[in-house]
């Protein structure tokens, strides 16, 4: 499905689509971080009118150790994009899409607190489904699976 | 210690609390409201009964699905998936087990694709039911809810006949399904359909026309399809604006496109378009269902894939020969080896698009795994439709998202 539609998508996105392959049924397009949002933009005005997912691989280990992975969806192709970036762990910073799509709000506040990458122009990034004050993002590797933090303390006796 | 002793911190900071006007108050909505089904805070700041702004909350059923997914095979994810969206678990299985299948490169028989489409349509009417059932209750149509309900609770009993449970079924496999059909399933299965029939045409009687009715319904929770597109809504809240999206005609996957069936639109993506997008929904999936026993019917072939990557082998064999016993062993223990990539697949749950990001590192055990959840991305743009609105407006808008707790906190 989709692989003329591919081809149409990259042609229109030209050098911002250098590296790209269709994996699964779906265009995957590799950027570095500052060149998310030039692309996502140019993305949007190709049609991707949706704005489905972000979340984030930690590859502990590796030098660039988290991958950022956005998800779009074009409502008159019909077809789906991958944007994925790789971001240090001392800088683990991207740009923010709330300026293009609303959906970023939410997304971005869950990727954040899961994975600790931030989101340079979404000044929103409060704990979502987590709490105020957690310590730490969980869904990173290094992040114990065991390790509790309960808001509310245990009562004596349990443990 | 003395409970009464103990400070507990908050666990939200709103965006406001200061009110932008004198004559107004900030309230907090819960999470545990009465008169909301799904734990949901919300803090709004109200001009007497007119919602000004609204601050949503949500993650209080959070518990770290994706985080546990990290260190379980990938059969054993089954149960997980299963309570995403509690109301129709076996859309969840079936979008979790596509999503394997397609890294895997398994194409599933021809039977099994026609019974997951039968079982999902089905659990989209369950679904459905659901959360019109519960929108009525909160207006105080208590008859209306009876009325879906004892159908939905067939449904339930007649699916729990297949799968062995009455909500979370654990009934998708890699490769296939647990069981096929249990004798006498489709008859009872017509029996509900013609049940279906009389008493949802009750309900449009009971409530289309009704002007208390319309009055809650009609006009309120507007939101554009610019806003729902911009805000990622998908399924019946982006179609009740009026847009014929829907993963099944766009996309189609698993007997959809082998299916005569239409996409219902709203007009302006109020309460009220939601509520009858979903009544023409389900009669939609009640004409999929019918074709599907004929199409079930006419193919006899096996359930399972002949994949002994994914598929466990009959228990006679484990017990008798080594190579299956083996293969039981390896199964169970190491997980289906799951070749190195990433995927994400999705398929037209019941409230929207719900999609599975996996990444395999070529193990037993995913790498990743992540749930694109509809009712997550939904909540996010919940603002646009309460805002401006009255306060006891909030309790049929926030019923017609449709929140599913187990799939929007995860």
């Amino acid at each position: 499905m989709g692989a003329p539609v591919f081809d149409r998508v990259k042609s229109d996105l030209g050098a911002l689509a250098e590296d790209s392959a269709v994996s699964h049924g779906v265009l995957v397009i590799g950027v570095a971080p500052d060149g998310v949002l030039p692309l996502v933009r140019a993305l949007k005005n190709r049609g991707f009118d949706m704005f489905l997912d972000v979340t984030a691989v930690d590859w502990l280990g590796q030098a660039a150790r988290f991958e950022v992975v956005w998800h779009f969806y074009s409502t008159t192709d019909k077809v789906r994009v991958r944007v994925k970036t790789r971001v240090r762990e001392e800088q683990p910073e991207v740009d923010s899409l709330l300026s293009l799509y609303g959906s970023a709000a939410f997304m971005e506040r869950e990727c954040h607190e899961m994975y600790g990458i931030r989101f340079r122009g979404n000044d929103d990034l409060r704990p979502l489904l987590l709490y105020e004050g957690f310590v730490g993002h969980p869904l990173r590797k290094d992040y114990a699976k065991e390790q509790e933090q309960p808001l509310v303390p245990y009562r004596e006796g349990f443990q | 210690m003395d409970m009464r002793d103990l400070r507990l911190p908050n666990p939200i900071k709103p965006a406001f609390d200061k009110p932008t006007s004198d004559e107004h108050v900030i309230v907090n909505i819960g999470p545990s409201h009465p008169a909301t089904h799904g734990t949901i805070q919300i803090v709004a700041e109200l001009d007497g009964e007119k919602i000004i702004r609204t601050d949503v909350h949500c993650g209080y059923l959070h518990r770290g699905f994706e985080k546990e997914c990290e260190s379980h095979t990938w059969h054993n994810l089954i149960p997980y998936v299963d309570r995403l969206n509690y109301c129709s678990a076996l859309i969840n299985d079936f979008a979790y087990c596509a999503a394997v299948e397609e890294l895997m490169d398994v194409e599933i028989t021809p039977r099994a694709k026609y019974l997951r489409t039968l079982l999902a349509e089905y659990s989209r009417i369950a679904d459905h039911m659901t959360c019109i059932a519960a929108g009525l209750m909160e207006l105080g149509a208590m008859t209306a809810f009876l009325y879906l309900v004892s159908i939905r609770d067939w449904i339930y009993e007649h699916i729990a006949q297949v799968t062995g449970a009455r909500v979370t079924y654990s009934y998708g496999r890699i490769g296939g399904l647990a069981r096929d059909l249990p004798d006498g399933w489709i008859e009872r299965l017509h029996w509900i359909l013609g049940q279906y029939d009389d008493f949802v045409g009750r309900v449009h009687g009971l409530v289309d026309r009704n002007r208390i009715f319309i009055d809650r319904m009609r006009d309120v929770g507007v939101i554009s399809t610019a806003d729902a597109i911009s805000y990622g809504y998908t399924g019946p809240m982006l179609r009740s604006t009026g847009a014929p999206r829907d993963l099944r005609k766009d996309t189609p996957y698993l007997a959809y496109s082998e299916l005569d069936f239409e996409v219902p639109v709203g007009i302006k993506g109020d309460n009220y378009d939601r509520y009858f997008v979903r009544m023409r929904e389900m009669d939609e999936s009640v004409h999929m269902i019918r074709q599907l026993v004929d199409l079930l019917a006419a193919c006899k072939g096996p359930l399972n894939v002949d994949d002994r990557r994914c598929t466990f082998p009959e228990k006679e064999h484990v017990y008798s020969e080594i190579e299956s016993l083996i293969n039981h062993f390896k199964l169970v223990m190491d997980g289906p080896r799951v070749p190195a990539g990433e995927v994400y697949v999705a398929h037209e749950g019941a409230n929207g698009e719900l999609g599975f990001y996996l990444v395999s590192t070529g193990e037993g055990t995913p790498y990743k795994v992540h749930v694109r959840a509809p009712s997550f991305v939904h909540m996010g743009g919940a603002h646009k439709m309460l805002n401006g609105y009255q306060l006891a407006d909030l309790i049929p808008t926030f019923g017609s998202i449709n929140m599913i707790g187990g799939e929007c906190d995860r």
